[in-house]
């Protein structure tokens, strides 16, 4: 272990992860750990295999046609993959925000908010559990008179705060984010990029991004991920942002922060 | 150099398309025409049948003038109900089957016999529940016509609900799995209400087809002169009271026969509405 490892205080952690699509081997190798309530930004260019790393941490990658996972994740030490472990457990405490919106189109924000909130709650409980969500991801003074609404009136980046707030209401440990800015405009990205910043006082986040400006901005470390020349996707560099950002200690890395890449 | 903006030929590519144009309505025009034509024969011919006796009463024999079509009435309404109660479960079922777990020869094998059967002339889809519903059991019954009436529904609901299903976006799935539901709540409590317009909508339209089919009665349901509702012996059934009154020589059952006519259509006519309903509640559903 390097002294690094020791210091940092990891909740999640890879070990050699290799992730594929039929024979097609998209991440290869992989090794990180992400630290206990911090921002963790995952970046690279497009096919780098950032957002197939992501969704290998809470085994939703799996669910794709003919896709596999080999190696393990660790969460607080104990396998993700092993035999025994249930997977719709893991995603309860690893949620996930996708790159574009997908609120349920045919529940109320409120029904949304509490679909995976424990069933049984009386009616009370069950608002004042939505209200601690949609709280947390700065929706709810939006929402609050309209909580019986379609989640499709809302625009796309309340609606991503939704989305974030149905993530949350599961109390999970760690939030995955793929790209969650990436359908928005900047006065919406604005907003979830400063909402991380406080859902990160509560949460381990992991984001992919492919905007090194929104990683700069928002994350606590940085790692880069590159395809190698059998397009399999390589982890490369990881370090604190400030760091990775202005001395960078490997080439590639500085190559693409400095957009002299390709 | 001053190129000059008409280009040789601009008149002639005009006149073309005016006359494309102007094809394209005409023939539209004339299959609109067409439609509007049949329906306009069968409300002049068939309003005159129309009253409240003709719907409620029992046949009368040729010769006693009055008399309806109630028990074709109900006998539609059962034979069809009974076929749609069978065809929804297995028709929805293997359709989300096949949108879900769609890969692979099974599935494949699937989706090309249902293509098949849906083109099986209705005919044949008759004599076939002859041969299995009626032959063996030495008598005519209402359910063997809705068995036939479920072949012919299969193949619509089949498809129709794994285009529905697949049309929900991969996200909306993930998105239930990724809050840790199983399979099976993400499919019934998330997937499958986002489809349902459409599925609703593909029902409609399968129950409108049979309720227009003929062929597959003759020899299965048959026909009857009283109430009927014991689904193991002949039916009455309002298409087949409508060929038996067209093909006979007397002018008051013809004239019967163009009121059954223009019901099936107002039946036929109100369920494609209301599928056209649900088909823009879907497409306002998955729009954002």
């Amino acid at each position: 272990m390097s002294a690094e490892a020791v210091t940092v205080d990891h909740v999640l952690t890879t070990e050699d992860l290799n992730a594929y699509y039929g024979s097609r081997k998209a991440v290869g190798d992989v090794s990180i750990g992400f630290g206990r309530k911090a921002i963790t930004a995952l970046i690279g260019p497009s096919g780098c295999g950032k957002t197939t790393l992501l969704r290998c941490l809470n085994r939703i990658h799996e669910v794709s046609f003919d896709a596999r996972v080999q190696g393990s994740v660790r969460l607080d030490g104990q396998d993700i993959y092993s035999s025994g472990v249930d997977p719709m457990a893991i995603r309860r405490r690893i949620g996930m925000v996708f790159q574009r919106p997908n609120p349920f189109p045919t529940l109320s924000i409120l029904d949304n908010t509490l679909a995976c909130a424990a069933r049984g709650l009386n009616r009370k409980a069950r608002v004042e559990s939505a209200e601690r969500a949609l709280r947390q991801a700065a929706l709810w003074d939006e929402v609050k008179d309209k909580l019986k609404s379609n989640p499709l009136q809302l625009s796309g980046g309340q609606q991503q705060r939704l989305c974030i707030a149905r993530a949350v209401a599961a109390e999970p440990d760690v939030l995955l984010m793929d790209e969650p800015t990436a359908s928005l405009d900047p006065i919406a990205t604005a907003v979830i990029e400063e909402l991380m910043g406080s859902l990160a006082d509560e949460f381990t986040i992991v984001a992919v991004t492919h905007n090194m400006q929104q990683a700069a901005r928002v994350s606590d470390v940085t790692a880069f991920m590159l395809a190698d020349e059998d397009g399999i996707g390589r982890l490369i560099e990881v370090d604190e942002t400030a760091k990775l950002f202005t001395k960078p200690a490997n080439r590639k890395t500085e190559d693409y922060i400095t957009g002299r890449f390709g | 150099m001053n190129r000059d903006l008409s280009t040789r030929g601009l008149g002639r590519r005009r006149a073309m398309g005016s006359l494309g144009t102007g094809l394209a309505l005409f023939c539209a025009t004339l299959a609109a025409a067409a439609l509007l034509a049949i329906l306009g024969y069968v409300v002049v011919q068939g309003i005159g049948a129309i009253n409240w006796s003709f719907l409620t009463q029992l046949p009368h024999p040729v010769g006693v003038p009055g008399g309806g079509v109630g028990n074709g009435i109900l006998g539609s309404l059962i034979i069809i109900g009974t076929a749609t109660l069978m065809a929804v479960p297995i028709g929805l079922l293997t359709g989300i089957y096949l949108a879900l777990f769609g890969r692979g020869p099974v599935p494949e094998a699937l989706r090309f016999l249902s293509d098949v059967l849906s083109g099986v002339p209705s005919i044949a889809i008759g004599l076939f529940a002859y041969a299995v519903l009626v032959a063996p059991l030495k008598h005519f019954s209402a359910f063997s016509a809705s068995f036939g009436f479920m072949m012919l529904m299969l193949p619509l609901l089949v498809r129709t609900s794994e285009q529905a299903i697949r049309s929900v976006p991969q996200t909306v799935r993930e998105g239930a799995l990724a809050l840790g539901m199983s399979n099976f709540r993400a499919t019934v409590s998330i997937v499958l209400p986002t489809a349902m317009p459409a599925i609703i909508t593909a029902l409609l339209l399968a129950i409108a087809r049979v309720t227009g089919e003929t062929a597959p009665l003759l020899f299965t349901a048959f026909g009857s002169q009283f109430w009927e509702s014991n689904p193991g012996n002949p039916m009455a059934e309002l298409s087949l009271q409508v060929f038996t009154y067209a093909i006979s020589p007397y002018p008051s059952w013809q004239s019967q026969a163009w009121g059954g006519a223009l019901l099936l259509i107002v039946a036929v006519f109100v369920l494609s509405l209301g599928a056209r309903l649900f088909l823009r509640r879907a497409m306002q559903g998955s729009g954002t």
